[in-house]
């Protein structure tokens, strides 16, 4: 029994992204069989691919190492092959931020094929629609286990495919392909510029591999213009203002489970702008102006996305741009952490962990309340918050869980949002109180923002008829809901197990070059 | 789209067999010349974009179905996949036929050299599972759009 | 001088591509400025790996061993197939949207506002 989980523990990486590009590739063989087959066969292979992460996860973050794993060479760990003195092989590099962001991506793909399995259940050409979901799980989790600068592109682009298709789905409305035309362009011109950073990188190093380069980096003008360029498209990418445009079309006209899959894309996006910023330039002692660059752009969108969360009538597009104001937070942390990296205080470990830990709660908050979106639509076909009211009568237990979200996202004390955003506002104090003071008004206007969907949709008299939704659904929102009670109560045992290796491995750039370049 | 005259379908007909071959002489010296999988599959798609062109789009649609396709799609991408977990015991991607005696198995000379067919392992297996992929795939991507386009066209 | 003629060539092909996507009110040619910008990255790509005096990458019949970097052609030809794939997805939302808006005109796709 202990030789199969060593196993599963040295191919690990390699078999987080096999099994599911394997699933996907399987999906249209099997849906011709039966609808039913088809989804037990989605739901067990994702449900393989978790219990992969989390062994892998459990390893990393109780040992505090890093795994590595060279494709195609005698030995997985063989990185240098004898007698070469560059790694020359494609090599996956997980350590602890990649695993949590990991167990993020597949958790919550997981939580959003359970989901479909009713919310998706009259529509058509289902089959295209597993085989892209199990695609997009493959592209996450290859995004950020990779160790190569052009591997990543790739994964990258195999996300941004696979979500725009998404998008545009449910092919009759015109709205959701205007959303997703969006979305593809500018996810392409986004990527094609990462690729062009990737190749000036590559044209003055000759190294494709992100510890190789991190060794080898001398600031040139060249590496600044580089630096640029990833920045700005990554940050497009996780929608961080003021290139947020295409993420209130495209997390509003998606299906609900599929909008809960792009959050996921989009902080994997968050975390290889992360992963830029600390491993590879990491070790000039500039970052300071980035962290300042950083924390300007997470106040302009946490200002953005809460007052114009206030002016909108349709119920998801509400909650897009709460997500937007979230993302804020999380970059402010990041920010605040960058900017005090290398001047030696004790605060700028504390907002780097409470970015991160914020990543974890942003992911299940927003996640629930669009899974509560979906099922107010399921319910009563209705998104305009005029047209709905009193649904807290037939609809009970999502009320409660709109409530449970609604509290974690305004940050409230006995959920998991207090506990980060506390974090996040003790250590942006330090830098300038003014940060700290807005970064709090914002929180409480979120708040405004949920009472305002609360009233008009679930309470006040019934303007719609309304059944409680299918019990798959229920089941999805319920594991979300458990998960943010747990977090929010007990949140030093996540911050000691899971959120501390994150935020050692990411300050510990020297651990990271010396796993590929050190020897076998 | 309505067929073409008589003339254009016969010297599609005599055509097309070349320009397959062609792609699958592209595909299979993956190895050896520029080309592989990809190239060798975009080649034979445009010839298969050529007879969609000739006789009517619908007719083709019809006489080969789009969930066919599908199938063979998700023959040559299962072909991949499965090619690269045959190495699993020492390393995802391992190529296990180098050396050894059986299909692809010898050990070229190193240093300019006349090609020689019987090398390099798993590649050219794995090209030939991209290369029915492309295929089915860009056949697939044209003849759809050229069918929306005739029945969109008709409808007017 | 000469040999900095394709990097010349790579910024006027992206600047190229990015006008047309700004500018112009087509969708058809918003995708046309797309796949403009990604032949010029791709240019870049394979500027990046030449040497001079040397021949193609192959060693069947190869005349020298002088030979350019074949790292580069690689990658090229990776972001060719992306590049394939992403504009017939776009092409494809494109005969969607002229389905159900009845024009290609991108200033009147304007049903998500604010």
């Amino acid at each position: 029994m202990v030789d199969i989980i060593d196993v599963l523990l040295t191919h690990g990486p390699a078999l987080i992204i096999a099994v599911p590009l394997f699933g996907a590739f399987l999906t249209p063989l099997i849906s011709r069989l039966n609808d039913k087959a088809r989804n037990i066969f989605v739901i067990a292979v994702m449900g393989l691919t978790e219990f992969i992460v989390l062994l892998l996860a459990y390893d990393i973050f109780t040992t505090n190492g890093v795994h590595t794993y060279t494709f195609g060479s005698k030995q997985p760990l063989l990185t240098l092959p004898s007698g070469y003195l560059v790694p020359v092989r494609i090599i996956f590099e997980i350590d602890g931020l990649s695993i949590f962001m990991g167990i993020i991506a597949v958790t919550l793909a997981l939580v959003a094929s359970i989901y479909s399995w009713s919310f998706m259940r009259k529509e058509d050409g289902l089959d295209k629609y597993y085989t892209l979901l199990l695609l997009l799980t493959t592209g996450m989790l290859g995004m950020v286990s990779t160790g190569d600068m052009f591997n990543f592109f790739v994964f990258l682009e195999i996300t941004s495919i696979a979500s725009a298709a998404l998008v545009a789905f449910r092919v009759n409305k015109g709205e959701s392909q205007e959303a997703a035309f969006k979305y593809i362009v500018l996810s392409s011109i986004g990527a094609l510029f990462v690729l062009f950073a990737v190749a000036i990188l590559y044209g003055q190093y000759d190294a494709l591999n992100i510890a190789t380069l991190a060794n080898r980096i001398r600031y040139t003008f060249l590496d600044k213009v580089a630096l640029v360029l990833l920045v700005a498209s990554l940050g497009m990418k996780a929608g961080i203002v003021p290139m947020h445009m295409w993420l209130p079309d495209a997390y509003g006209e998606a299906p609900a489970s599929v909008t809960i899959a792009i959050v996921a894309a989009t902080q994997a996006s968050l975390y290889a702008l992360i992963r830029m910023c600390f491993t590879l330039y990491g070790g000039i002692t500039s970052v300071a102006t980035i962290g300042w660059i950083l924390i300007i752009l997470a106040m302009a969108s946490i200002f953005i996305g809460v007052t114009m969360a206030l002016l909108q009538s349709d119920f998801k597009r509400m909650i897009a741009y709460a997500a937007v104001a979230e993302i804020g937070y999380m970059v402010l942390g990041i920010g605040v952490g960058l900017a005090l990296l290398f001047s030696r205080t004790p605060y700028s470990v504390k907002a780097i962990q409470g970015g991160i830990f914020h990543i974890i709660n942003d992911a299940l908050d927003v996640g629930l309340l669009f899974l509560v979106a979906g099922a107010v639509f399921y319910a009563t076909k209705e998104r305009l918050l005029d047209r709905l009211g009193g649904l807290a009568r037939n609809m009970r237990y999502s009320t409660i869980f709109f409530i449970i979200g609604a509290l974690a996202v305004a940050g409230m004390p006995p959920m998991n949002g207090f506990a980060s955003k506390l974090l996040i506002y003790e250590s942006t104090y330090q830098v300038s109180p003014i940060l700290a003071v807005v970064a709090i008004l914002a929180s409480i206007l979120l708040l405004a923002v949920m009472v305002k969907i609360f009233h008009s949709a679930f309470m006040g008299p019934p303007l719609v008829k309304a059944a409680d939704v299918p019990k798959t659904m229920l089941i999805a929102m319920a594991i979300l809901a458990a998960l943010i009670i747990f977090f929010g109560l007990f949140p030093n045992i996540v911050v000691e197990n899971m959120v501390k290796p994150a935020a050692d491995a990411l300050i510990n750039q020297a651990t990271y070059i010396s796993q590929v370049l050190g020897g076998v | 789209m309505s067929e073409m005259s008589k003339i254009v379908r016969t010297i599609s007909n005599s055509l097309f067999p070349f320009i397959m071959i062609y792609g699958l002489y592209v595909i299979m010296h993956g190895h050896l010349t520029p080309g592989g999988g990809f190239q060798g599959g975009a080649v034979v798609a445009s010839g298969c974009a050529l007879m969609l062109v000739a006789y009517s789009s619908e007719w083709v649609f019809k006489k080969v179905k789009e969930s066919n396709l599908s199938v063979l799609e998700s023959i040559g991408a299962i072909g991949f996949i499965s090619l690269a977990f045959l190495g699993i015991g020492v390393t995802f991607f391992y190529n296990f036929l180098v050396g050894s005696n059986l299909l692809f198995g010898e050990i070229p000379p190193a240093g300019p050299n006349t090609g020689n067919l019987n090398t390099a392992g798993l590649l050219p297996l794995m090209n030939l599972s991209v290369g029915l992929k492309v295929i089915a795939g860009l056949f697939a991507i044209v003849a759809v759009m050229a069918f929306v386009a005739s029945r969109g066209m008709r409808k007017k | 001088m000469i040999y900095n003629i394709p990097f010349i060539a790579v910024v006027l092909l992206i600047l190229v591509g990015l006008a047309t996507v700004i500018f112009k009110k087509n969708l058809i040619k918003i995708v046309i400025g797309i796949t403009i910008i990604e032949s010029g990255v791709n240019l870049f790509l394979i500027t990046l790996g030449y040497r001079e005096n040397s021949v193609a990458p192959i060693y069947t019949f190869a005349p020298s061993t002088k030979m350019v970097l074949p790292v580069p052609q690689a990658l090229a030809l990776t972001s060719i197939v992306i590049g394939v794939a992403v504009m017939a997805l776009m092409l494809s939302i494109g005969v969607r949207i002229y389905r159900s808006y009845k024009t290609l005109d991108v200033r009147k796709m304007r049903r998500l506002r604010e």
